[in-house]
């Protein structure tokens, strides 16, 4: 799919989560040497998210959605890959094998949405305690607030 | 430079026969060994949890190694990054960078936040270089708007001046810890203090010297003040003597070079492997610059070098950015001749915000002002990427919208979170002296690794 934007071209494609290891290699054979960017996103309250026409049939939108983003640097050229990842089987394959540059940023979304990636070397909580409960990015996650008390302020 | 055979380090032949739970630890030749294996078999990164190390404690056996922690409070970690390092002797094996105690959940936050308010965020994430941070986060809001075509001339080379000035301002900062890391600390004054020149200008243009909020969605706040262009001239001309003088302070220095030359060697392959962007992939002698490669704003309009290296080591990644300062200012040269007159923000009532004195006259003007600063302007739902250089790498923004005026999800990639994986590689096999210019040289700002 390419979505347009006042010129600039993004090339995103959808890709199931069965093939996903599969593209990025031939991705990667294909000249997309590094992967700059891997995250997530939770869709829990924004379910009405419109899939292009041509993978409407093969894709089933689920809750998470792993989102990479390739580039070629001799190509000069990026690619954006998005993953459904169901709440139900929340994990995926690593990518480590094919980029390793992944570690971080893989440990970083298990930390963050608690989607587990398979083949992983050291998959543990990167910027949250080790110990902590709950995956603070995921929408369902309790966000607590203190309320503020200005002393001695005129009201 | 002078070329330096280093891929073999003093002191490995000792080292080559450590054991570790992980079984024998063999330190092979560096072009031996292919970055998959290095990173996942031969071991530069330590495997292990926290806990798991706390129970290694009171263990004896024969060739023992050490495990140490460096940080999260030592004053060459750069704020609070903790290393763990695996020693043998004065050699480091393996190492884990522990990072996540700046963690603020900034990310999160900027779910709650307006695209309005947005920038008051993520400026504070990389706290070295605000600017780029901010108009990262304006560009791929601009492109959700469907807007990014349409910004002022004006406005898209203030945004250029800045961002060239901020990175000529992160590079000082840079040379000032490098230095005293190394151990000049005259070095540490002498880059604070043209730093804070640079940033004296930033005051008098955005009002403060750092996390600015300046450019916004849809231009920048305000327009350049008077006498602007003078105060930058007075910056370019004082500029190039004081870079001389570095160069005589550090760079022809022997005991700079030694310090430096063949330290933290990190290999095209593997900076590309493990997704490292900016001086550290430049130092490997791959030329790679958003700005030239993949120009947004009018980088295509605008001469300069990309400077890169040969070796790949500290020494290099030094000069890069050295060199860096001189290539941003031929730039901000460039822009000063450049600078068109006109609007400094779009006017597109729904984003921008009316001028003070409409407010007073018209009804609808202050309908919409309230209106912005209340609720915020909706994005059409949609998702957007949108990367640029910053001078520690590829920085880039990653917005969902739901339609509504925050961010469904905002996630920034921030290039120090992704370039301290270069770490271990680096001081695989170095002293523990050469670990602190290895930290030094990769230049994170824990602000915008942990956000």
């Amino acid at each position: 799919m390419k979505t347009f934007s006042g010129g600039v071209v993004d090339d995103v494609r959808f890709v199931a989560k069965a093939d996903y290891l599969k593209q990025l290699a031939a991705l990667r054979d294909e000249g997309f040497e590094m992967c700059v960017d891997l995250t997530a996103v939770d869709y829990l309250t924004h379910p009405g998210r419109a899939l292009p026409a041509e993978v409407v049939d093969s894709i089933v939108l689920e809750r998470f959605e792993v989102v990479v983003n390739l580039l070629s640097l001799s190509q000069r050229r990026r690619v954006r890959l998005r993953v459904q990842v169901a709440e139900s089987d929340a994990s995926i394959g690593s990518a480590f094998d094919l980029y390793p540059g992944t570690e971080a940023m893989e440990r970083e979304v298990f930390d963050m949405f608690g989607i587990r990636f398979d083949g992983h070397p050291d998959l543990t909580r990167i910027l949250m305690p080790e110990d902590w409960q709950g995956h603070p990015l995921r929408k369902d996650y309790a966000q607590g607030s203190i309320p503020v008390q200005f002393k001695g302020a005129a009201s | 430079m002078t070329t330096t055979e280093n891929q073999t380090k003093p002191g490995e032949a000792e080292v080559a026969a450590a054991e570790t739970s992980e079984g024998r630890q063999e330190l092979q030749l560096r072009k031996d060994i292919s970055t998959k294996e290095m990173m996942r078999g031969s071991g530069a990164v330590l495997r292990m949890s926290e806990s798991e190390v706390a129970s290694l404690a009171g263990v004896q056996s024969e060739d023992q190694t050490m495990i140490i922690n460096m940080g999260p409070q030592h004053p060459s970690t750069h704020g609070v990054l903790r290393l763990m390092l695996e020693l043998k002797g004065e050699t480091v094996l393996r190492c884990k960078p522990v990072i996540g105690y700046l963690h603020t959940g900034m990310e999160k936050t900027g779910e709650s936040l307006s695209f309005m308010q947005g920038a008051t965020n993520v400026t504070r994430m990389d706290y070295a270089s605000p600017l780029n941070n901010e108009l990262v986060f304006a560009m791929t809001t601009e492109k959700l708007l469907g807007i990014d075509q349409d910004i002022p001339e004006r406005a898209v080379w203030i945004r250029m001046l800045l961002s060239e000035l901020n990175r000529i301002s992160s590079h000082l900062l840079f040379l000032a810890t490098n230095g005293m890391d190394i151990g000049a600390v005259s070095m540490m004054l002498y880059g604070l203090r043209e730093r804070e020149e640079v940033l004296r200008f930033f005051q008098k243009v955005t009002g403060l010297r750092m996390n600015h909020n300046f450019i916004r969605p849809g231009g920048v706040a305000a327009d350049l003040p008077a006498g602007w262009r003078d105060e930058v001239l007075k910056l370019l001309e004082s500029l190039p003597e004081r870079l001389a003088e570095y160069e005589i302070l550090m760079t022809g220095q022997p005991i700079w070079r030694e310090r430096l030359q063949g330290v933290g060697v990190i290999t095209r392959d593997e900076a590309i492997a493990l997704s490292a962007t900016g001086p550290i992939l430049r130092s490997t002698g791959l030329s790679w610059d958003l700005r030239r490669d993949m120009p947004y704003l009018r980088y295509d309009k605008v001469e300069f070098d990309v400077i890169v290296g040969s070796f790949g080591d500290a020494f290099d990644r030094y000069s890069i950015r050295l060199n860096e300062i001189r290539e941003s200012m031929k730039i901000v040269r460039q822009v000063l001749d450049a600078m068109p007159q006109g609007d400094y923000r779009i006017q597109d009532k729904k984003v921008t915000p009316p001028p003070r004195g409409r407010i007073d006259e018209s009804m609808e003007a202050l309908i919409h002002h309230f209106k912005i600063f209340t609720e915020g302007f909706k994005v059409p739902v949609g998702e957007a990427y949108v990367a640029i250089e910053s001078p520690r790498g590829e920085i880039a923004c990653y917005i969902a919208s739901d339609g509504s005026s925050t961010p469904y999800r905002m996630h920034v990639r921030a290039p120090s979170f992704v370039n301290i994986q270069s770490m271990p590689p680096m001081m695989r096999g170095g002293l523990v002296a050469d670990a602190v210019a290895v930290i030094s040289s990769v230049d994170p700002v824990l602000g915008e690794v942990d956000r």
